[in-house]
């Protein structure tokens, strides 16, 4: 997993990857890019990362992956990523293409739901949290009235 | 002592806080307005390790970290 300042080199990253796992006999490789739209009149997106939780759950979902003879890579940017640029690049290598179609589409989804990451939309320069779009952790609430 | 750290977006210096567990902090930081609305959606780590219940012990140094609705990618 590789965090950076700012948007993702996405052909480098790519690139680099592949040429890692080159020789490790693995029949696919199979990548997930996310680029930041235009909507809403936003000039970007910028985020915040909390990199001790994020390292603990990437190294669980790592295991899973071994478990089934697979690896995952991940890269993510801190920091203002602007209109069309990449933020997010995830990617799975697997012996056989059925592994890695569904880890892509399961560790997406709980990177979506459980990663520390939180995003905000660049409105005139400022940050403003993307509360709508976000999801509360599993087990949130615990220190609530609520309880 | 414990600190008590706030992530992300919500908007508040850390806090050294004198308890013995997560009851005692769930009180306490009821009491404070500006972390009411979040308090029913965050999720709780007690060094680095997502806590499911208020059925912790603390101890004189550990890191208590609020952690709100997330949204990478």
């Amino acid at each position: 997993m590789s965090l950076y300042d700012g948007s993702l080199d996405v052909p480098k990253i790519l690139k680099e990857w592949y040429e890692q796992e080159a020789q490790s006999n693995y029949g696919a490789y199979i990548p997930f890019v996310g680029t930041v739209r235009s909507e809403d009149g936003i000039e970007g997106l910028s985020f915040d990362i909390y990199e001790p939780i994020l390292e603990s759950w990437f190294a669980a979902w790592q295991k899973r992956a071994k478990e089934k003879g697979a690896i995952i890579k991940m890269a993510h940017s801190r920091g203002d990523v602007m209109l069309h640029e990449s933020s997010y690049i995830a990617a799975v290598f697997s012996p056989k293409r059925r592994v890695a179609l569904e880890f892509i589409d399961e560790f997406v989804e709980d990177f979506k739901a459980s990663a520390p990451i939180w995003k905000y939309d660049l409105i005139d320069g400022q940050r403003v949290y993307a509360k709508d779009r976000s999801t509360a952790i599993q087990g949130s609430g615990i220190l609530g009235e609520k309880q | 002592m414990v600190r008590v750290e706030f992530l992300g977006p919500i908007q508040k210096e850390a806090l050294e806080l004198d308890i013995a567990n997560l009851n005692e902090l769930a009180a306490i930081l009821q009491k404070d307005d500006e972390l009411k609305e979040w308090l029913d959606n965050c999720a709780v780590a007690v060094n680095d390790t997502l806590v499911a219940s208020l059925e912790c012990e603390l101890k004189n140094g550990d890191k208590i970290s609020l952690l709100p609705p997330v949204c990478g990618g």
